[in-house]
């Protein structure tokens, strides 16, 4: 019998077992997933946890619920990968020896990377909400939060899902307006990039939207430390930014196993071929999703295009055929701007996002780079999607893995 | 995106609406210094290292952020600052005829 090895039970390594599973003969291959956590959390649901849309029980189930018959399930946790010989140490020191590896161990915040942003103030006027503790921390926060000075901010990129913060900022204003209390909350967003959107349509359509809500952007601040005790972030040029409420996206990194395995780049992302989600570090070793140094959107939708073109890949591999170079960095993500409206981007490496229809040309239902209510209800559905659809390898219909032009506008892009 | 034609040191380049070069193979050191000069750089021996090691990484494909210059062993973010100061990687990027850092929209 021979190995393949999935080290990771999230979005990606979940939807991998699933896929490969009915890929491959179940008479030559064993396929073992492990994970060390017990929780699969619905990440997109921890962005509406802080601000009580979402409960805590709807985002979090059972890992085992996903992974499917015919998969041993390992609950250890991984020391390192030892390349040469084909073999994962476990920190039991129990070794597992493979013949194909696929690397879906995502990525952490890494607060500890900003000097002054862990200490006593962290989860108290300092937050993140990228991880479960975080939101639901956060939202406790807010339920008796008085007002004051709220700054959203970005430290570093890449990060998980680009829009996330800036959604955060949008239904903010949202939140705060509903309970009443709008003008008792300064909300700036702060970020390293050059400004809030920064692609050339998005910007012009979009950029509206910040005035609009009222929402003040600092852009071009790259944190260099937090004064909690001041209540400011500092960034290398010596700007200041005052807070009375943080909510940070810290340095996002990959897995500590993949620096202790010798390889990584210097936030311990995975190097990959862009197009065939084979890594650089040897032909056996696959990656996929957050763990990846690959230029695409760090996201679930990305995650699940990469799922069917790697699924094929890895057969490919087995038979020893050439891989398709075939990703484009596909990614399709809702983005909630508040009071029940969403816009969507559909988008890849080379085509920044630009308006038009999903997935039907000229019908939508869904509207591209535009604020409508049938996006949100579109964001709304998606969690049944991805707990009964996504996560379990089905394809999604009428969404294919990588970008098709057909409903966009692209006659006021040229495709820089 | 529109695109307009600049004369940069008697070379005709093509810029995007942000002032950025379209095409890397257009740039030269006179075009990088004409571009300093409206971006009020005075360049020195180590304004070049840097946009020398930007470019590197550029033809390498791989994306830039501050964090991956401290690391260069260039200079530090700090030097990074002072020899570019309000928004180093974009004005740094846009001297060696690079794209400027984006993020999804």
């Amino acid at each position: 019998m021979k190995q393949l090895l999935i080290l990771g039970a999230g979005t990606s390594g979940t939807m991998m077992a699933n896929h490969l599973r009915k890929a491959l003969s179940k008479k030559e291959w064993n396929i073992t997933i492990v994970d060390q956590e017990e929780t699969h959390y619905y990440q997109p649901g921890f962005l509406f946890l802080p601000f009580d849309i979402y409960k805590t029980k709807q985002v979090k189930k059972k890992i085992e619920k996903f992974i499917p018959k015919g998969v041993k399930l390992l609950k250890e946790k991984i020391n390192r990968i030892d390349k040469d010989n084909d073999l994962v140490v476990l920190e039991n020191e129990n070794i597992l020896q493979y013949d194909i590896l696929i690397i879906a161990t995502g990525t952490n915040i890494a607060p500890q990377e900003i000097e002054g942003m862990l200490g006593d103030h962290w989860q108290k006027s300092v937050f993140d909400f990228y991880t479960f503790e975080g939101a639901r921390n956060l939202r406790n926060k807010l339920r008796t939060w008085e007002g004051g000075k709220l700054v959203v901010h970005i430290s570093e990129m890449p990060i998980k899902c680009p829009v996330a913060p800036l959604e955060f900022a949008f239904l903010a204003d949202s939140y705060f307006i509903n309970k009443g209390m709008r003008d008792k909350v300064d909300i700036t967003y702060v970020t390293p990039m050059s400004g809030a959107f920064t692609k050339p349509i998005a910007t012009k359509e979009l950029g509206h939207l910040l005035e609009q809500k009222n929402i003040k952007v600092v852009p071009d601040f790259n944190i260099e430390r937090v004064d909690a005790e001041n209540q400011k972030i500092i960034d290398y040029g010596e700007e200041e930014v005052a807070y009375d409420l943080l909510v940070t996206v810290p340095t996002n990194m990959g897995d500590e196993l993949i620096e202790r395995s010798g390889f990584g780049d210097e936030l311990n992302f995975v190097p990959t071929d862009k197009t065939t989600l084979q890594t650089k570090v040897k032909d056996n070793i696959f990656a996929i999703g957050d763990a990846t140094n690959i230029p695409a959107s760090k996201a679930g939708s990305v995650a699940h295009f990469e799922a069917e073109i790697l699924t094929e890949n890895i057969q490919r591999y087995i038979q020893g055929k050439e891989l398709k170079k075939e990703f484009d960095g596909h990614a399709n993500c809702f983005i909630e701007t508040g009071h029940g409206k969403a816009l969507l981007i559909d988008f890849n490496y080379t085509q920044e996002p630009v308006k038009g229809t999903f997935p039907f040309p000229n019908v939508g239902p869904l509207s591209l780079l535009k604020e409508t209510h049938m996006n949100h209800m579109g964001k709304l559905a998606f969690r049944w999607i991805y707990w009964n659809m996504l996560i379990k390898g089905k394809h999604i219909p009428f969404v294919s893995a990588t970008m098709s032009t057909s409903g966009k506008q692209l006659e006021t892009t040229n495709n820089l | 995106m529109t695109t307009t034609e600049k004369t940069y040191a008697g070379v005709c380049v093509t810029c995007n609406e942000q002032g950025y070069l379209t095409n890397f193979e257009q740039w030269n050191k006179d075009v990088g210094l004409a571009i300093a000069k409206e971006e009020q750089i005075e360049m020195t021996d180590k304004h070049w290292e840097v946009i020398q090691f930007l470019q590197e990484q550029h033809k390498k494909q791989v994306p830039l952020s501050i964090r991956k210059i401290g690391k260069s062993g260039v200079v530090s973010i700090k030097e990074f600052y002072q020899l570019f100061p309000k928004g180093p990687l974009k004005i740094s990027s846009r001297i060696s005829g690079i794209p400027k850092p984006v993020s999804c929209i």
